[in-house]
């Protein structure tokens, strides 16, 4: 490991060889936008809204997997970056039912941030309507894959973290859709230790508590980096 | 074996019973066996299963995913993103139409339809008498006698619509 | 065959040149008793019109006459003109028949006396056969598949055996550099460059994997190679193995080419029981293993870390590189991952030195391509070419023209990833930089002919609904971008669109391309982007007058829009 230093944005600056470039930009207060990537879970590089530049590579790259190195030129910001950050979220819009005014994270939604950061008020791509069934069926918790942007954050969770591996994603392309176990109702499911862990790291109302009303679903996924510390300490 | 894949120890103690005394069962305990029962032969498993059972069900699955000691969520994703494996069983018949790119200029599609007319079934279907299942696949290499199908097995090139509808014919016969 | 004496007292192993020299000259022997050889392809096309049923016939047709011992009926490879199929090629003499039924079992056997059955007779001295450059299909297909012996009297193992007795890994590395061989996967990157970077790399564990993963819709060179040349296959692997200090090896084939999956099992059971792979080959250090994984039908798995994952046992989803598998690839560990063709040309290399192979093909791209030529051509099949001949030569000369006297509009290569070339660009030397230059890719090989009947939105629709299908739905753009392509290519067809629609696909190629993940999603707009760039007006004809120009979205001077509801 070793220390480098690089620039972002014109902005010099210094990070460790082993940090991502996101990583850097966030510890001098440069805002990415991301979706998939959560701190205390692997990286999956899914969602494309970290792409930056960098100077001598012709093609985007993005932040959350791409370490930082000595002379790094970076540009977080262009017009064409944010043309297509806004074009990424419209697609999210348009691929499921997102209804702001009735979901339970209303106003604390990281899909509708990130919308609001980009200013975007409407969507030029036409809407997909899928029709996607509600599972209501376990105890504490449900899904609304209507809300779903399949960022996976629940099913690294529930793997890295919990062990448990009840999540995963079925189907492929357009079609692909998160299932518990064998495609089972959640509530049946064998595997499913009832953590909670995938419900806050969620970053819509696709997964919330049972109970909660418009907007009053609030994550909390700070324990991801304390369990991190915590277990490392350990081993 | 020699892979030098990272495998778990392949205790016999361990050995999930199967499902039923089918003796088909003894095929796929084979397979995973030879992989040593290590995770990474999901797909060799399920292909087994498959060409023993003709399709994949929610008792192989569960059978394959805890003799491997796969999540059983993981099992299903695998199952569900290849095109190759399904999960419910096809016809007596099956009929695969290539929609590749060399048949699509020569007239695949004249042959699905061709297909839909004669058994009134599309991509992924199965006649209500249960006689003939129509897939279609993307391109088994066959361009060379475009356009082309696999009836039961058999591949058939340079197909005419006429042709096809013989061939259904056939099969929703016997 | 009756296996040597001296081998038979090391258990049939082979462990150096000599050894192979005595099979090739018993081999020779063997060929000297023989009056005629008769191959039956047992390709995918002609096993398809009952090759099988052909080379029954014809074994009992011999042995009825008593000729067995003169006259050796046997499996032979595909000999390129697929759609005459099914191939029979009687040595001496090399008469090539075509469309050779059961029935003519007898005739074909007479002709051995009283001279060729020329109403089966194809003519090989047509520029399908002259103007080709058989180095892949070495041999043309007279090599039964499956007997090692066969492939050792042609010269195979020699390769392995010069590397392994005589050769230092670096040396061999310096041969396929210097040969300017590039990737047959599409990209082409150099393949020595690859192979010393994963030879650099410092682990206990190296993987060595074939990818036999042909995707590409309309591409079957991969299919046939595997069919044909099994243990070149295996032979080019394990010198890399060699090479790259790996033990263990994968062959990634579909499952949808059981005979090719066949074969090659075969093979390398057969080059394991002569100790051409396994432990300590040619009585050295070096071991290497191969097994088959079988693909399951997912496009994306040709992308080389998806691959990986589905060996892995898991989904088929691409990760974003680096690192790149050359340093942390299979289980982590730095693996090498080149195509079919690309190992098939390694034994040659070796065998001849690098500097031969460098002198075929133009500056840049060396050696020859083996492509797949199908759709309103002539002769469809399977061609090899130096790299750098023009896309005239093999779509006209060899390929025979478009039939029917209809008039070629554009070739498609590269698969979904690829374009379609105009006829103004016939002249264009086919190599991996001018490819990319016209918009499309080389691409593992596939070359389908358009003529005035196909249309070229509903070809660059086919190819979007191809990859919205075949899109893992890791990253958005793939995922959600190629199916709102798809509509609006579909609102196009049916003469819905709007000039506004197709700005927004403009947009949406642009993006879809620079943003996601793999190469399947980069690649995804290529097809669009490419026939917009040659065939705009098409589109437009769509758009405006509600016309499809080659008849393929309605009748010709039809309206393409759906007939207005009555009720």
């Amino acid at each position: 490991m070793r220390v480098v230093t690089l620039s972002i944005n014109g902005q010099h600056l210094s990070g460790r060889n082993d940090e991502s470039v996101l990583q850097v930009a966030r510890a001098h207060n440069i805002d990415i936008p991301t979706l998939c990537q959560l701190d205390g879970l692997s990286t999956w590089g899914g969602c494309r809204l970290c792409l930056v530049h960098v100077e001598g590579n012709n093609k985007l790259v993005p932040a959350c997997v791409t370490n930082v190195f000595e002379g790094m030129v970076v540009q977080t910001e262009s017009e064409r970056l944010a043309r297509y950050r806004r074009m990424i979220i419209e697609m999210l819009f348009s691929e499921g039912n997102h209804i702001c005014s009735v979901c339970v994270s209303n106003g604390n939604c990281e899909l509708q941030d990130a919308a609001q950061s980009q200013g975007i008020d409407h969507i030029s791509l036409p809407y997909l309507y899928p029709e996607r069934t509600v599972d209501a069926s376990h105890d504490r918790f449900t899904f609304d894959p209507n809300r779903c942007v399949l960022c996976t954050r629940c099913v690294r969770v529930c793997d890295e973290v919990e062990g448990a591996h009840t999540w995963d994603v079925a189907g492929r392309g357009i079609k692909a859709h998160l299932i518990t176990d064998l495609n089972q109702p959640w509530g049946e499911s064998s595997s499913c230790t009832s953590c909670g862990k995938c419900v806050q790291v969620c970053p819509t109302g696709a997964l919330f508590e049972k109970g909660k009303g418009a907007g009053e679903m609030v994550k909390k996924n700070e324990f991801l980096v304390y369990l991190e510390e915590m277990r490392q300490k350990r081993s | 074996m020699n892979s030098a894949a990272p495998s778990l120890p392949s205790s016999s103690q361990n050995v999930v019973a199967a499902p039923s005394d089918d003796k088909r069962w003894r095929i796929v305990g084979a397979t995973m066996r030879r992989y040593g029962f290590a995770p990474s032969a999901l797909i060799e498993t399920l292909h087994t299963v498959q060409n023993s059972f003709g399709y994949l069900d929610t008792q192989s699955l569960r059978f394959v995913a805890r003799s491997l000691k796969v999540p059983l969520s993981k099992a299903y994703g695998v199952a569900t993103f290849y095109g190759i494996f399904r999960l419910k069983p096809h016809g007596e018949h099956t009929c695969v139409i290539c929609t590749g790119t060399a048949c699509h200029i020569k007239g695949a599609a004249k042959l699905l339809a061709t297909i839909d007319r004669c058994a009134n079934i599309r991509d992924a279907e199965t006649t209500k008498d249960n006689k003939l299942s129509l897939v279609t696949a993307r391109c088994f290499g066959a361009c060379g006698i475009a356009p082309a199908a696999i009836v039961d097995g058999q591949v058939i090139g340079n197909l005419s619509p006429e042709t096809m509808e013989e061939l259904v014919r056939r099969c929703l016969k016997s | 065959m009756q296996t040597p004496q001296h081998l038979d007292a090391k258990n049939g192993r082979i462990v150096n040149l000599d050894d192979l020299k005595t099979i090739a000259e018993q081999e020779a022997l063997l060929k000297s008793q023989l009056k005629h050889r008769i191959f039956v392809c047992m390709g995918t096309a002609c096993q398809s019109c009952q090759s099988a049923d052909v080379l029954d016939s014809l074994t009992r047709e011999v042995s009825t006459r008593g000729g067995q011992a003169e006259c050796l009926v046997t499996p032979g490879g595909c000999q390129g003109n697929c759609a005459e199929a099914p191939l029979v090629v009687v040595e001496p003499g090399g008469q090539l028949y075509r469309g050779v039924a059961p029935g003519d079992a007898a005739s074909v056997i007479d002709s051995l006396k009283t001279g060729p059955v020329k109403r089966l007779l194809c003519d090989t001295t047509a520029p399908f056969f002259t103007e080709q450059t058989r180095l892949v299909t070495e041999y043309r297909g007279l090599v039964n598949p499956e007997r090692i012996e066969d492939y050792i009297a042609v010269g195979g193992y020699i390769g392995l055996l010069t590397a392994v007795t005589e050769l230092t890994p670096d040396e061999v590395i310096q041969q396929v550099t210097r040969s300017g061989l590039r990737g047959r996967g599409g990209a082409g990157y150099p393949t020595g460059l690859k192979w010393s970077t994963v030879a650099k790399a410092v682990s206990e564990q190296k993987y060595v994997i074939c990818n036999a993963d042909e995707g590409d819709p309309g591409a079957f060179m991969n299919r046939s190679v595997l069919e044909d040349y099994p243990f070149r296959v295996l032979e080019g692997m394990a010198i890399a193995g060699y090479a790259l200090g790996a033990t263990q090896g994968y062959v990634y084939v579909r499952a949808e080419y059981p005979l090719a999956v066949k074969r090659i099992e075969k093979a390398i059971a057969g080059a394991q029981r002569h100790g051409l792979l396994g432990n300590n080959i040619a009585n050295t250090q070096f071991s290497f293993h191969v097994e088959v994984r079988l693909g399951a039908g997912a496009f994306v798995c040709g992308e080389e870390t998806a691959l990986i994952s589905s060996i892995e046992g898991g989904r088929g989803l691409p990760c974003p590189r680096p690192p790149y598998p050359a340093e942390s690839g299979l289980w982590g560990h730095p693996t090498l991952i080149n195509n079919v063709e690309t190992y098939t040309n390694i034994a040659p290399i070796i065998r001849n030195g690098g500097d031969w192979f460098a002198k075929i093909g133009t500056e840049k791209s060396k050696g020859t391509k083996t492509f797949a030529l199908s759709g309103r051509v002539k002769n469809t099949g399977l061609v090899e070419v130096p790299l750098g001949t023009t896309l005239r030569k093999i779509i006209f000369d060899i390929g025979g023209g478009v039939p029917e006297g209809h008039k070629f509009k554009a070739v498609q290569t590269g698969g979904p990833a690829g374009g379609c070339i105009p006829a103004e660009h016939l002249d264009a030397p086919i190599d991996y930089e001018s490819l990319q230059s016209l918009g499309s890719f080389m691409g593992s090989g596939g070359m389908i002919v358009m003529d005035d009947t196909s249309c070229m939105v509903d070809v660059a629709k086919f190819f979007m609904d191809f990859c919205a299908t075949e899109s893992c739905g890791k990253c958005i753009p793939c995922r959600v971008g190629t199916v709102h392509m798809r509509d609006i290519l579909n609102k196009i067809t049916t003469g819905e669109a709007s000039l506004e629609d197709l700005a927004q696909l403009e947009e949406l190629c642009d993006m879809v391309k620079y943003t996601s993940l793999c190469g399947l999603g980069q690649g995804a707009p290529n097809p669009v982007l490419s026939t917009l760039r040659y065939f705009k007006d098409e589109y437009m004809a769509h758009i405006i007058d509600h016309l499809c120009p080659a008849g393929v979205c309605a009748g010709k001077g039809q309206d393409i829009r759906r007939p207005a509801c009555v009720l």
